[in-house]
């Protein structure tokens, strides 16, 4: 069983799930941990003092309502808000005993360890092959065999292969938004990450083509650490290992995602589950 | 009461139908009746030469002799040069104000190339004239001749005039088209698309070579065509700085004329019926090669819409 007491240690003002008691975790590392992360939108700042450690090989969700700093507190786990000149993030994420946020670290190849699924389906204007080929060319130079090898990988793995295998040279978007999505998680996972983020992957598709995102995910968490970020409380209920709630940029609470929705530990993660805002 | 109320709406909205149905037939109304008359107001040429008239170089009003060919080169040779310029000029313009530049520099940038494109065609022609022609004669055209002067495309007098000046000056008034128009198609791509490709570590020049430009590139043939439009109709820059004479040389030094210059410098002393009848045929096939190019622009977009998919 899982204490309560252990799993939030206030003293350091951490939010860290107590996992060692939990006898289903074949590891209990840390993937990225997040260490007084503040966003801001210019002046604006969106995100206050989050402390969290992401585990390695889980799927934490990350709830909350509309505007509430989710999709842009995991957009800086690969620093997409540095394409955007007015947004920066101060404090510490640090994965691999190093601070990413740091200009040593080279934004190409962090968001080569760090792979990013949008809400909506955004194949690029190619081939389904040339799709997942995208990444692999820009990054390894791959050719040939080798390439079209690491294609099918991807998109064996992304449970798309049967799918598509006799339409590779069709263009990606010629598909549903359920496949194109799993296109788009092909397309990442074929860079091997370590990471990938999930920012509403299935806001924007039907409920069969979510459930087969989902047990994708299953599959995924093997070899991968997911960080998805949900509107569905089902969906977080569904899929996740550990959930943060997050409130106007702040996390209220974090743990397994059973506790936090059976017996939430504060009032407004009590008052946001049951429907009463957001 | 409430159900006349429908009808009186109802018949609202096929009144509203029929005039903005009216106002788009007026497009192709309006192509047709130019067509025709260019048509007919060239009978007299068209019967007297036939086809010869495209492929006679003479232009002799004494004679009574007429033949396109040397104006039809004038107008390929420098719209060519004109989109060879400016189209990868506009391009690259294009990309560093919306991937590069930052907001401020794009905005002043953005300002400046729309301004270009207001500056009326007399003050390029003029400015051509007396600025960029001895610019040209003194600096570039000897510059050319010392470097590339075994060509046969740069011999012949330095004058300053002539084909080559020409092309520039459309490429000069082109370029503001097709950086303003491909300046809003790359900012049409969807972000997501172009996060999603920086995503999975493109750097800058990836994204726009794997994802903006292949997504843009509708838009940027669309562009092409704005300023090949222009460049083949453009008179009064072309007037002034092509020379004007009815020659077709090698050389991109050599004087020339295009359709609209030939129509602009001569309509005013076409006396003969025959003479005038010949210019308006010269008409007709600037008319034609504009929508033949056009044509052809669609029809290759068509073909290659299944692997753009956009």
């Amino acid at each position: 069983m899982v204490t309560d007491e252990k799993l939030y240690s206030v003293l350091d003002g951490i939010q860290r799930p107590e996992i060692r008691q939990n006898s289903d975790s074949p590891s209990d590392e840390i993937e990225i941990a997040t260490r007084g992360l503040n966003f801001f939108y210019g002046r604006q700042q969106a995100l206050f003092d989050n402390n969290i450690d992401i585990l390695r090989n889980r799927i934490t969700a990350i709830i909350g309502p509309s505007g509430c700093g989710k999709s842009t507190h995991i957009r800086t786990y690969n620093r997409m808000h540095e394409l955007y000149r007015d947004q920066h993030a101060t404090g510490e994420i640090i994965m691999g005993g190093v601070n990413i946020l740091s200009t040593e670290v080279d934004t190409i190849d962090l968001r080569r360890r760090i792979g990013m699924i949008f809400q909506k389906p955004s194949p690029f204007p190619m081939s389904i092959f040339d799709n997942v080929a995208y990444g692999l060319r820009v990054n390894y130079r791959l050719k040939g065999g080798e390439l079209a090898e690491r294609v099918e990988q991807a998109l064996q793995r992304a449970a798309l292969w049967n799918e598509v295998k006799d339409k590779l040279e069709e263009p990606g978007t010629a598909l549903s938004g359920g496949q194109q999505q799993r296109l788009c998680i092909a397309r990442s996972i074929a860079i091997e990450p370590e990471v990938l983020l999930m920012d509403e992957p299935a806001s924007a598709i039907d409920p069969i083509a979510t459930a087969k995102i989902e047990d994708l995910m299953f599959e995924l968490k093997k070899n991968y650490t997911i960080v998805i970020v949900t509107h569905s409380m089902q969906q977080a209920a569904r899929v996740s290992d550990y959930t943060a709630f997050f409130l106007n940029g702040h996390i209220v609470e974090y743990g397994v995602t059973k506790n936090l929705f059976t017996n939430p530990r504060m009032k407004q993660t009590q008052d946001y589950i049951t429907g009463r805002f957001g | 009461m409430k159900s006349t109320r429908k009808t009186a709406r109802r018949k609202g909205d096929s009144t509203f139908k029929g005039i903005t149905f009216a106002a788009a037939l007026a497009i192709p109304l309006l192509m047709a009746g130019i067509l025709v008359e260019l048509i007919r107001n060239s009978r007299l040429s068209l019967a007297e030469f036939g086809l010869g008239f495209l492929t006679s170089n003479v232009w002799n009003p004494v004679s009574g002799q007429f033949g396109a060919l040397s104006s039809v080169f004038g107008t390929a040779m420098s719209t060519a040069i004109a989109m060879v310029i400016a189209v990868p000029l506009g391009l690259v313009i294009a990309l560093f104000l919306v991937e590069l530049a930052s907001p401020r520099v794009s905005a002043f940038f953005g300002t400046a190339i729309e301004l270009l494109a207001a500056i009326p065609s007399i003050i390029y022609g003029m400015w051509g004239l007396f600025i960029f022609a001895p610019f040209m004669a003194n600096y570039v055209q000897p510059l050319f001749q010392k470097t590339l002067g075994f060509l046969p495309l740069f011999q012949g007098p330095p004058l300053g005039i002539g084909i080559l000046t020409a092309g520039i000056i459309l490429a000069f008034m082109i370029l503001p088209y097709i950086s303003s128009v491909t300046r809003d198609v790359f900012g049409m791509v969807p972000v997501v698309v172009k996060e999603a490709a920086y995503g999975i570590g493109a750097t800058n020049w990836e994204v726009t070579r794997g994802v903006t430009l292949p997504y843009s590139l509708r838009g940027i043939v669309g562009a092409g065509f704005l300023g090949l439009g222009r460049a083949l109709g453009e008179t009064m820059a072309v007037t002034f700085v092509i020379g004007n004479n009815h020659h077709i040389s090698a050389s991109l030094f050599a004087s020339g004329n295009s359709i609209a210059s030939t129509l602009a410098n001569e309509f005013t002393e076409a006396s003969e019926p025959l003479y005038l009848s010949s210019l308006v045929e010269l008409g007709l096939v600037l008319f034609l090669i504009t929508v033949i190019f056009q044509a052809a622009a669609q029809g290759w977009l068509w073909s290659i819409r299944k692997k753009l998919a956009t």
